[in-house]
């Protein structure tokens, strides 16, 4: 049946990054996505903004497969995600096959989640010998210049409790570029950071988008939506109110309730 | 002059003068004079009791002198250890492994878990020591090999189990139930967030509790699973149900039985538990205030992070950058936050 399904080509640019066609999802009675069909291109960095409870990143922890959909189709880089599809049918994936598809996409959290109990320079090794099941030498070479990237070279050995929160985000971000992916999801990557550190996150995050990966990116910083998005996706209430170009968006909104929220926000 | 000078200091752009050293409050201490009464009245009692107790000839403390470093009963206290020892290392591996299971996605093997602790912690532990010594009337042989087939193997289970190993499989089946709770209360309260960052990161699910979630726990289990240590040594006592009679209790209860006088005895038999468990206590001690580095006195100890931690690097949680605030009860459930 899997042969059936074998991956095509490695780079077909005419298929989006992310594709998805009327994705619902809900808990219980809890209508929290309601259809949202959306584009991410091949290197868009495209911003999801909009009020808390508005399913920003429940969309976003879909795309990884750590929510499940209960409606609609989601698909990374033409791969249909937590489903294999033969002869018109619809198999569900076992955690094995699924825990490969994350493989290639990195996710960064509003709470950071480093393993308190690895140094830095452990965290970012973790997953490319544990998954990927690769040499630790050439791990190690791969994992200190990834955190030279991020600025923190001579944090390699720190254990996350010995650095700060920009820094523990920025190991974050190094420990999902590790294993190589081929999109970025980042939840609300500087919503739990002092102010004074939000800026550092946010150029690591600049200096990734100009290198050409993929991103989606759950933030509340305008400013940051502005200047790296591609495009710019207004939620509320479970679904896309408004999308486009971030600068149309921002500054000529045609929706009331965008209107609404950036009033509030800018 | 210095007033002049300390608002120079504040209204000018020059560094602030330093300010002069605070005076040292001088004030009478408050007194706790029932503190005293009290402390004053224990000593009294206790003197009182322990001079009762010197004299009272029925504590016949030159058979305790004479039988406290008795051969036999230095044997017993060895098994007592020994029987300890055993039943723990097993019950601490069978309890993850049960924790584990009951936290699994499968609903099978969460199911057995579930099976067995309800059996195993709502039976007393003499009952189910009084049952495993019955284990060779009730199944004499055992045969290893495909049902209903001529067995590959067999024994006969007597000759199989000797009573020391009925005891210990009968202490720790029963233990295991207790640990697996306590390593469960532990694999919760890591923080959930931990679980998904490997889960993104796409590690299995079994690695993700080898590599990230049980190494977290460990700073709660530790504690708890030292009192069940304690709580383990002194259980060995009931395994005269097996019946084994080689431990300390049952070799002080055989040997007054000769004697007729089965108080010194007794009092043999707790002051080896005493010393055994006192013994246990400093060793707990330490053990806890290991595994509470980096949660309690983070800032004061290590100064050094990359030298100071290396030597249990990849064991023990040195580090939380979310620790919880107290060891024993999780305070949020995985799964019942969304």
């Amino acid at each position: 049946m899997s042969a059936m399904n074998v991956p095509m080509a490695q780079s077909r640019p005419e298929v989006p990054m992310v594709l998805a066609e009327q994705v619902s999802k809900s808990f219980g009675s809890n209508e929290v996505l309601k259809s949202i069909s959306l584009e991410v291109k091949r290197g868009e960095v495209m911003c999801l903004v909009g009020p808390s409870g508005s399913g920003k990143s429940t969309f976003l922890r879909c795309i990884n497969h750590l929510e499940v959909l209960s409606a609609g189709r989601l698909s990374v880089d033409g791969e249909l995600i937590g489903y294999r599809e033969s002869h018109g049918k619809l198999y569900e994936m076992a955690p094995k096959e699924a825990a490969k598809q994350r493989r290639d996409i990195g996710m960064v959290f509003q709470r950071f989640n480093l393993f308190p109990h690895m140094t830095a320079l452990q965290n970012v090794m973790e997953a490319p010998i544990r998954v990927k099941g690769l040499p630790k030498a050439q791990v190690e070479q791969t994992a200190r210049d990834l955190l030279a990237r991020v600025g923190l070279a001579e944090r390699a050995d720190y254990y996350p409790a010995h650095l700060s929160g920009g820094q523990q985000q920025r190991v974050a971000i190094a420990r999902a570029l590790a294993m190589e992916p081929k999109l970025m999801l980042f939840d609300e990557p500087t919503s739990a950071l002092d102010p004074e550190l939000v800026g550092e996150v946010l150029d690591v995050m600049k200096g990734l988008a100009k290198s050409g990966m993929t991103m989606i990116v759950v933030t509340h910083e305008m400013g940051f939506a502005k200047e790296v998005a591609d495009s710019l996706v207004f939620m509320d209430g479970g679904v896309v109110v408004e999308a486009g170009d971030p600068d149309e968006v921002l500054t000529n909104p045609q929706h009331r309730r965008t209107q609404a929220f950036l009033s509030k926000v800018l | 002059m210095s007033t002049t000078e300390r608002t120079g200091a504040s209204a000018g752009a020059t560094p602030p003068a330093p300010e002069p050293a605070s005076v040292p409050i001088k004030a009478i201490r408050l007194r706790h004079p029932w503190r005293m009464v009290f402390a004053v009245l224990i000593v009294v009692v206790f003197a009182l009791l322990m001079i009762d107790a010197a004299f009272r000839p029925a504590y016949d403390w030159p058979s305790v002198g004479k039988y406290l470093f008795d051969r036999r009963i230095s044997q017993a206290a060895v098994v007592t250890i020994a029987l300890t020892v055993y039943s723990m290392v097993i019950a601490i591996v069978l309890g993850v492994i049960l924790a584990v299971m009951r936290l699994s996605p499968n609903p099978v093997v969460k199911s057995v878990a579930w099976f067995y602790l309800w059996v195993f912690r709502g039976t007393p532990v003499y009952v189910q020591l009084t049952i495993w010594g019955l284990i060779s009337l009730i199944y004499s042989r055992i045969d290893i090999g495909i049902p209903f087939t001529e067995p590959w193997l067999s024994f006969q289970t007597g000759d199989l189990l000797s009573l020391f190993t009925i005891a210990v499989i009968g202490l720790s089946l029963n233990e295991a139930a207790y640990m697996a709770e306590i390593v469960r209360a532990g694999l919760l309260a890591v923080d959930r967030g931990q679980e998904e960052a490997a889960t993104a990161l796409g590690m299995s699910w079994a690695q993700t509790m080898t590599r990230v979630i049980l190494p977290q726990s460990m700073r709660v289990i530790i504690p708890p699973t030292g009192n069940e240590v304690i709580s383990m040594l002194k259980t060995t006592s009931l395994v005269t149900a097996v019946p084994l009679s080689t431990e300390l209790f049952t070799r002080s209860r055989d040997i007054s039985a000769e004697t007729f006088n089965p108080i010194p005895l007794l009092i043999v038999a707790s002051l080896w538990y005493l010393l055994f468990t006192s013994i246990l206590m400093v060793g707990q001690y330490f053990l806890e205030k290991r595994f509470a580095r980096g949660v309690g006195d983070r800032q004061t100890e290590k100064k050094d992070p990359g030298t100071a931690t290396g030597a249990f690097t990849g064991v023990m949680p040195v580090v939380g950058s979310d620790p919880p605030a107290v060891i024993v009860p999780p305070k949020n459930a995985p799964g019942g936050t969304r």
